[in-house]
């Protein structure tokens, strides 16, 4: 049987949101009927993904954070979208341990993370015009 | 998140409940850095990670610069208790080798 669903959130870019953002992720991938090791990889991602937007993106000020999910067949697909400044050098941000932001003690990981814990990471950013992080989970266990 | 904490005869350890994110992080730097202050006796210092239920990268940057604050007063850190998912964060940032697993 044809397994599609999906969903579309937004929400304000203010750290009490980041809890919010993975739980309402990992309800959502409940459907697919993840393993305890698979949501927690979600979650860590998504929460990457959304700190990345807050402090990042939105560095000067305020900002709406789009989060868009969509399940089809096995696979969770997670946009986490921002019109923020935007990352001036991807493959830089990539790299492990590269941060713009060593003061306030950032580990320069997140980016790692996502692609370590998610089966797909697909980063689309312009310079002033903000970031899509597209990821892809694929959910192994039978539902 | 909260935390606690206990001094075994030198050794200050540092128990950590509940979400570590970019949320509660600034809070959690400065209570944690605040107690190593009141315990600069200690001979080492042992983070248990045990009550964490939820930890991303702005844990590790936590770790990492407590690791640097600590390394200055000669007093080894330690991590103990964390969960399969948490240590899957600190395994990848190569936390244990500057901070080793007890």
């Amino acid at each position: 049987m044809e397994n599609k669903n999906k969903m579309r959130l937004t929400f304000d870019s203010l750290s009490q949101n980041e809890s919010f953002a993975r739980s309402v992720v990992s309800c959502f991938a409940l459907q697919l009927n993840p393993s305890i090791s698979e949501i927690s990889d979600i979650k860590t991602a998504v929460s990457e993904a959304v700190t990345n937007a807050i402090v990042h993106g939105y560095s000067q000020g305020l900002g709406e954070i789009i989060l868009e999910c969509e399940i089809d067949g096995n696979k969770l697909h997670i946009n986490i979208i921002d019109n923020g400044i935007g990352i001036e050098n991807v493959d830089q941000a990539l790299e492990p341990f590269f941060t713009t932001r060593e003061e306030d003690e950032r580990s320069g990981m997140g980016f790692t993370i996502m692609k370590s814990f998610m089966d797909e990471v697909k980063i689309d950013s312009k310079k002033g015009l903000g970031t899509k992080v597209y990821m892809t989970k694929v959910i192994k266990t039978d539902s | 998140m909260e935390i606690k904490y206990k001094n075994y005869g030198r050794s200050l350890i540092v128990y950590f409940y509940g979400e570590l994110d970019e949320y509660s992080a600034s809070e959690t730097k400065n209570i944690v850095d605040r107690l190593i202050e009141d315990n600069l006796n200690s001979d080492k210092v042992v983070f248990d990670l045990s009550g964490v239920t939820f930890m991303d990268s702005t844990g590790i940057g936590l770790l990492i610069g407590r690791y640097k604050k600590v390394r200055r007063f000669n007093i080894p850190i330690y991590i103990q208790g964390a969960s399969v998912a948490t240590e899957k964060v600190i395994e990848i940032a190569g936390i244990y080798k500057i901070m080793p697993k007890i």
